[in-house]
């Protein structure tokens, strides 16, 4: 059958990224370079300058440089090459099992071919794009990571079709196995595949959810076999993906292009000039200067050859070295980047990285910063940082003093990560305050965290938010430690004893209740409810016995939150064994009922948790980043607009707005735009500019006008102002009917923030503002649903974090922290756009002046095409020296006219004795040293001109440097609308209904010594979605591929299991 | 003077996060390496315009510049020069028939003589110039034409020039090399001039001219060499060779008075092969030493000048030109660069105190601006 299909003549699985081999390199290599223009440019000089008649310049001027840049470039895409041909190889050599014959043959990759079945075990690369046919785990289940294909470390999950899963690992039957797969031809599409799979005289519907793709790992599965679909080079999507992202220029490039352009027009029109003058004068002095000087030509051909002499003697005016110039400065600049220890980060020991070399300048530039919010303005670390337990404040004492962290050295199961600076809550926790106990007591039970205990007391817990791992965390390190749960219990060691508790109902989350509760039965037999949600929606269940504490804990509440943090109260309330019984026969009958399950269980829901006893809040920090508030009010100084866009809930993203000083309580206002219709929205828009501009009502007249001329202008608002956008509003803004609406609201404001965006919706948004507002945009973040953005902006930059490489990958420029963005575009960018400045206008004047003496002396060499000046090192100087200094000038020039050089080349070095003899004379020093006093006189004067009339923005920030800037305001207004319970506003349905059915423990546990039941292998299955690290915000659109971003691995794991129960 | 110390670091941001330090880990981490190169601290120098640098600066040139420039228009305006148009164009000049009866192989050489008054004497060394005026030596077919491997005595170019001097390469008709090859030593200047000075008394004397140091010590000690070994007889090292067509001797029989000063290290012909770069040019001829005694090197009086005619410009409009100049430190006759320094210096001057002026009208802006970072 391997021979059947070879007849296909299917591509191999080899692949060849390699581009010369060792005798096509210099060919091809040198036909690439010659392509571009510079070197095209200086082929044709070196072959005008081979003709005799025309040539007026030795030939070294030209075969030198060249040479140097021919051989650079080659010697480094040699070295590329050569690393190509070695990962090649190495991946062409890898081995893999195929069934061959009727059995398992190690083979090469590369000699793996389409039809194949091949044997993949756990922790091996997929070979090829396969067809999943059956695997080691239950429901033919296969974990794959994605890393490689788009930067993803989480598991994802894919399931084989029922009737190939049955082939198992029999040998025999799949060696038998006969069926005809007819598909779409490759693609580059990661997130779809349409085909058919005809076996057993049946077809069978095959999609994306049956194939592996090259270049994904296989984890958490001991085998799998896969069916080859497509190999190799042109048929796996991983290769089909790598193709080159687009080549990014900066202004400055079409500035000088034009530049150039003109430039050479100018140079042909001089050259014209001169050969006309070449012509008039041979008719009327050349005729009669033959005495000493004999004709060859009429005087017409005279003046054809002079043109082209001209062309090679005026060629540096055409600043085609520029380019190489041009690139040597910005390679430098890049090195800058890298080099910059203020840009490093030693925590993860990554410097800055300028992955593009050729953007530096534009860095100077951004007008506008479009900032993925998560693990980019945030850590993504949630902190446990404060709580109010029974009407006392714990936390506080973090502001006042530097006191050393509480040492939790008492419990051996402490995370060591935890640090908390409040030495009353753990004396509280040791004198067994009851309320306190029960505090932490529920923050171990009530969450749906799952443990692993990879070794005896190395916990590590898997969050389906990172604000649950936070106080999981935090109960933990308080000697209340989550061990490990089982469908129906949940062990913690309470202060050192293990106690298992009995879980009789999770009340999960969602977005109305906004609230958890678990029912446990405590080992002595107690039944409780323990509840954790949003503070107004709890407060409405207390118990009126309460209503003191309310007082007090709403204090405290709205202390915490005016300084940003995500709020939750807690609360509890013990339950009648009677009552109880009842209410769970109601529940299983609601969630047993076919109709209208989610109301039902609903009000059940409602109907025990009330009458409940508060026992107090928590204050969970979403951390910034260093530094980030800081940057941004800095970049806002320096009239950057910043857009934060966001997949979190409008809630957390206000949150992370106002704590990053994004918002500021000084803003008069801020516009939410959260329109569910066109005319919602269009309405919410035109509110906000009336209420920003109220004169500019005739703005949609100006508008359509604006639109034709596809740029609309900077506008002043009255104010400063906050735009705060939704995502499915965000939809409609974005219709080209509104973009224009939107873009100008956008504009007005101080600050955008974009939640609920979806990758898509962020790359449009960035294409909007460079589409309409000609001005340089920047996107930074760090996952790969930021790629697209990263891609669209003129400059992508890439956090290099925990998470994946994809948005790195993609970028321009990455580094680890996103306060470096100030330096970058403050010292970097503006540093390179200087000196790029620099360097251009002394390059253009530099190349004028000498070749302008050339033009006007011609007119007194009988437009002969002589040279006025020696000229042989200029084009070295040029190449090597890019400023040309005055020490190698005269370094070049003697050594160019020394004896030596004269007596090896009688002929090329012709100007012995001419610099000194020169030199000698007083005159000529006297003449430049006038020269020089002459050409800086005038600049002189005017800058000082103008410093004294007009200050330029560098005076007036030496001046505003010298007064101390005010001192931040940080005011603690309260702002309880939106601030508070932002954990409960962010957090989406949890895993409850997982827990509770227990579904996930179908897979055996691994019988381990520890006496604990262990979940830890099936737990590796939830890897919250999208994120790596242990704790993941939720909702999240994470991957641009899935278009159902609501679906997590773990839910799709649930649709399996259910569709085959 | 001008300027104020620059440093990079004072541009840096304010943050002070943890990665300024720990550096400790493990020798071999990523992080740059911590020197004035890398880190962009190089000292660098930045002028900054302020008033109390700019306008002394302005007062200081202009000081400087216009006494400069007195001294150097002083300096010039006491050279002496005199020069003598001789090329013949007038009926009435004296070398009128010579220029008109030219033809190139006449075998009795046109003589004429021209007399002039020096109204001054010329103390010191007095040099003698010879010039041309719309001869384009500077064109390029013409600058090209020359073998300078021929010229620094290689024997391989001797016998085989290079192309460059084609049509001046080989003699057309005993297709010889020629040694000098091509146009520019082909056009050698050939008009040999005396001077004689007409005593008060009626006599005439000869007046010396030394014809040896006009050339670069360079040109004649390296870049020109004769070919062939230095024992043999000069005619027998350019054995082989044919003279350029246009010259009336052979290249070893430049100087028939002097044996050291012929050949390719002839002065005169080293000095026409150094081309001149403008149309109109003069060319150092002959050096009249001063007198040992206190006597000036050339006295007030008449003067004749005494013209071997060879050499024909009338075809192209050329005119020829001898020239008696003293020298001064700075060099022959320039008045402009003394005028261009006073210039200068005036507008310095001048415009330091009108800068002073806006300076003290607008005094109020600048000085906040003024405070150093």
């Amino acid at each position: 059958d391997r021979e059947y299909n070879r007849s296909f003549k299917y591509a191999t699985n080899a692949i060849k990224t390699s581009k010369y081999n060792f005798f096509t390199f210099l060919p091809l290599n040198l036909f690439e370079q010659f392509q571009r223009i510079a070197n095209a440019y200086f082929l044709v000089l070196l072959v005008l300058q081979l003709i005799p008649e025309i040539s007026s310049l030795s030939w070294f001027t030209t075969v030198v440089p060249l040479a140097l840049v021919l051989t650079v470039t080659a010697a480094k895409d040699a070295t590329d090459d050569i690393n190509r041909h070695r990962s090649d190889n190495q991946v062409n050599n890898r081995k893999v099992e195929v069934l061959i014959d009727r059995k398992l043959r190690s083979e090469k990759w590369m000699d793996v071919q389409v039809g194949d079945i091949i044997k993949l075990e756990n922790n091996q690369f997929v070979t090829a794009d396969l067809l999943l046919l059956s695997s080691s785990e239950p429901l033919n289940l296969v974990y794959i990571e994605t890393a490689e294909l788009d930067g993803e470390t989480n598991l994802k999950v894919k399931q084989a079709l029922p009737v190939t899963g049955d082939l198992g690992d029999d040998i025999e039957k799949l060696a038998d196995f006969n069926g005809e797969v007819r598909c779409e031809p490759p693609n580059n599409r990661l997130d779809r595949f349409n085909g058919t799979l005809a076996f057993a005289g049946q077809k069978y519907p095959l999609d994306n959810e049956k194939i592996l793709l090259r270049g994904c790992t296989l984890r958490n599965t001991d085998w799998c076999f896969g069916l080859v679909l497509f190999g190799g080079q042109p048929g796996t999507k991983l290769m089909q993906n790598s193709g080159k992202s687009t080549f990014k220029r900066t202004s400055i490039d079409r500035l000088m292009n034009v530049l150039v352009l003109c430039i050479f027009g100018s140079l042909v029109f001089m050259c014209m000039i001169l050969a006309i003058g070449n012509y008039i004068w041979e008719v009327k002095n050349g005729s009669n200067f033959t005495v000493f000087l004999q004709r060859k030509h009429s005087a017409g051909f005279s003046a054809f050859l002079t043109f082209w002499s001209y062309i090679i003697i005026l060629n540096t005016v055409v600043p085609i070295s520029l380019y190489v110039s041009v690139e040597i400065i910005r390679l430098g600049n890049s090195f800058y980047i890298d080099w910059d220890r203020k840009m490093y980060y030693s925590r993860s020991d990554t410097p800055a990285e300028a992955r593009t070399t050729t953007l530096n300048e534009e860095l100077g530039q951004i007008k506008y910063v479009f900032s993925d919010k998560t693990g980019t303005l945030t850590q993504n670390i949630m902190i446990f940082n404060k709580c109010s337990i029974n009407g006392k404040s714990y936390g506080e004492i973090r502001r006042l003093t530097l006191k050393d962290p509480v040492d939790f050295s008492f419990n051996a199961l402490a995370d060591p990560r935890f640090v908390f600076y409040d030495h009353a809550l753990v004396e509280a926790v040791k004198l067994e305050n009851p309320e306190v106990h029960a505090f932490f007591r529920l923050l171990a039970l009530c969450h749906t965290v799952m443990a692993e205990e990879k070794k005896e007391g190395e916990l590590l817990y898997q969050a389906q938010s990172p604000d649950e791992g936070a106080l999981v965390t935090a109960a933990r390190n308080f000697g209340f430690v989550f061990r490990s749960r089982t469908p129906d219990s949940i062990s913690i060691v309470e202060m050192g004893n293990q106690r298992s508790y009995e879980l009789l109902a999770i009340l999960d989350f969602n977005n109305v209740r906004k609230r958890m509760s678990v029912i446990v039965r405590s080992p002595e037999g107690k039944l409780s409810l323990y509840c954790k949600g949003a503070d107004t929606i709890i407060y409405e269940r207390l118990h009126q016995s309460c209503s003191k504490l309310m007082d007090v804990t709403t204090d405290h509440l709205n202390e915490f939150a005016g300084e940003g943090l995500r709020t939750l109260a807690l609360a509890y309330k013990d339950l009648d064994e009677e009552y109880f019984s009842r209410w769970r026969e109601r529940h299983h009958e609601a969630s047993t009922s076919l109709e209208d399950k989610e109301s039902k269980l609903d009000e059940l829901y409602e109907e025990i948790e009330k009458d409940l006893l508060l026992l107090g809040a928590t204050a969970i920090e979403d951390k910034l980043q260093d530094g980030v508030p800081q940057t941004i009010e800095q970049l806002a100084k320096a009239d950057i607009k910043i857009w934060v866009l966001t997949g979190d809930k409008q809630e957390t993203a206000e949150n992370i707005g106002y704590s990053c000083n994004l918002l500021r309580e000084e803003m008069k206002d801020i516009f939410i735009v959260s329109g569910h219709s066109p005319e919602d929205v269009r309405q919410e828009l035109r509110n906000a500019q009336n209420s920003m501009k109220p004169d500019g009502a005739a703005n949609s007249l100006l508008l359509t006008e604006e639109k034709s001329k596809n740029l609309i202008k900077d506008e002043e608002a009255n104010g400063e102002y906050g735009l705060v956008i939704n995502g499915h509003s965000l939809a409609y803004a974005l219709e080209s009917s509104m973009e224009l609406e939107f873009l100008r609201t956008a504009c007005l404001c101080k600050a955008v923030i974009c939640c609920r965006v979806t990758p898509l919706q962020k790359a449009q948004v960035v294409e909007l503002v460079k589409k309409y507002k000609k001005a340089v945009t920047l996107a930074i973040g760090d996952g790969a649903n930021d790629v697209s953005m990263i891609k669209a902006a003129h400059i992508g930059v890439g956090i290099s974090g925990q998470e994946g490489m994809q948005a790195v990958l993609s970028s321009d420029y990455s580094f680890a922290q996103f306060r470096f963005l100030q330096r970058l575009l403050l010292v970097h960018g503006r540093w390179s756009y200087l000196r790029m400045c620099k360097f251009l206008r002394y390059f253009f004047y530099k190349n004028f002046t000498f070749t302008f003496v050339h033009f006007w002396f011609a007119f007194f060499c009988g437009f002969s095409a002589q040279l006025g000046l020696e000229m042989s090192y200029w084009t070295a100087v040029n190449t090597f020296f890019v400023l040309g200094s005055l020490a190698m000038y005269f370094a070049v020039t003697f050594t160019m006219y020394s004896n030596g050089m004269f007596l090896i080349f009688p002929s090329a070095f012709p100007f012995i004795g001419t610099a000194r003899n020169s030199l000698n004379q007083p005159n000529v020093w006297l003449t430049i040293i006038l020269t020089s006093i002459l050409c800086v006189l005038p600049v002189v004067t005017c800058r000082f001109l103008l410093i004294q009339l007009c200050p330029t923005i560098n005076d007036k920030v030496r001046q505003a440097r010298a007064t101390p800037p005010p001192p931040p305001r940080r005011s603690r207004i309260r702002r309880t609308s939106s601030r508070r319970s932002g954990y409960a506003f962010s957090h989406a349905q949890g895993y409850g209904d997982l827990v509770t059915s227990g579904r996930f423990l179908r897979r055996p546990a691994v019988p381990r010594a520890s006496g604990f039941p262990q979940v830890g292998r099936a737990a590796t299955g939830f890897s919250p979605m999208g994120r790596s690290a242990g704790y993941s915000p939720t909702g999240r659109p994470q991957n641009l591929k899935v278009p159902d971003v609501e679906v997590t691995s773990l839910q799709m794991y649930r649709t399996f299991s259910d569709g085959d129960l | 003077m001008m300027a104020s110390s620059y440093n990079a670091k004072e541009e840096d941001g304010h943050h002070s996060g943890s990665s300024t330090h720990g550096g400790t880990g493990a020798p071999k981490n990523k992080k740059p390496d911590n020197t004035a190169f890398k880190q962009q601290r190089l000292p660098a120098w930045q002028p900054i315009l302020t008033a109390g640098t700019v306008l002394p600066a302005f007062f200081v040139i202009g000081l400087m510049f216009i006494p400069i420039g007195i001294g150097l228009y002083v300096t010039s305006n006491n050279i002496k020069e005199y020069e003598v148009d001789y090329t013949g164009v007038e009926p009435n000049s004296p070398c009128y028939d010579c220029a008109n009866n030219f033809t190139w192989n006449s075998t009795t050489p046109c003589v004429c003589t021209v007399t002039f008054t020096l109204t001054q004497p010329f103390e010191s060394n007095v040099y003698m110039y010879y010039g041309l005026s719309n001869f384009y030596q500077n064109h390029r077919r013409y600058v090209k034409s020359r073998d300078d491997s021929q010229l620094n005595g290689v024997q391989s170019s001797l016998t085989n020039p290079s192309k460059e001097c084609e049509p001046y390469r080989t003699n057309p008709e005993t297709k010889q090399p020629i040694a000098p090859c091509g146009a520019i030593a082909n056009s050698l200047f050939n008009d040999t001039l005396e001077l004689y000075y007409s005593q008060p008394d009626g006599n005439t004397s000869k007046v010396t001219l030394v014809k040896t140091g006009i050339a670069w010590y360079t040109d004649k000690h390296v870049k020109f060499r004769n070919p062939g070994n230095d024992k043999d007889n000069l005619t027998e090292r350019f054995k082989g060779t044919a003279k350029p067509v246009n010259w009336l001797k052979p290249v070893y029989e430049l100087d028939p008075s002097d044996s050291e000063n012929n050949g390719f290290i002839n002065e005169d012909f080293i000095v026409w092969m150094r081309t001149a770069a403008l149309p109109t040019f003069r060319k150092l001829y002959r050096i009249i030493q001063k007198k040992p005694d206190s006597t000036p090197t050339l006295a007030s009086g008449k003067y004749v000048l005494k013209i071997t005619y060879n050499y024909p410009v009338r075809s192209f409009d050329g005119r020829k030109r001898m020239i008696l100049s003293t020298i001064s430190w700075m060099g022959g006759k320039n008045p402009f660069l003394g005028i261009a320094y006073i210039t200068v210096g005036s507008i310095c001057f001048f415009l330091g105190v009108v800068l002073l002026i806006i300076h003290h009208k607008y005094d109020t802006r600048s000085n906040s601006a003024d405070i150093p970072n």
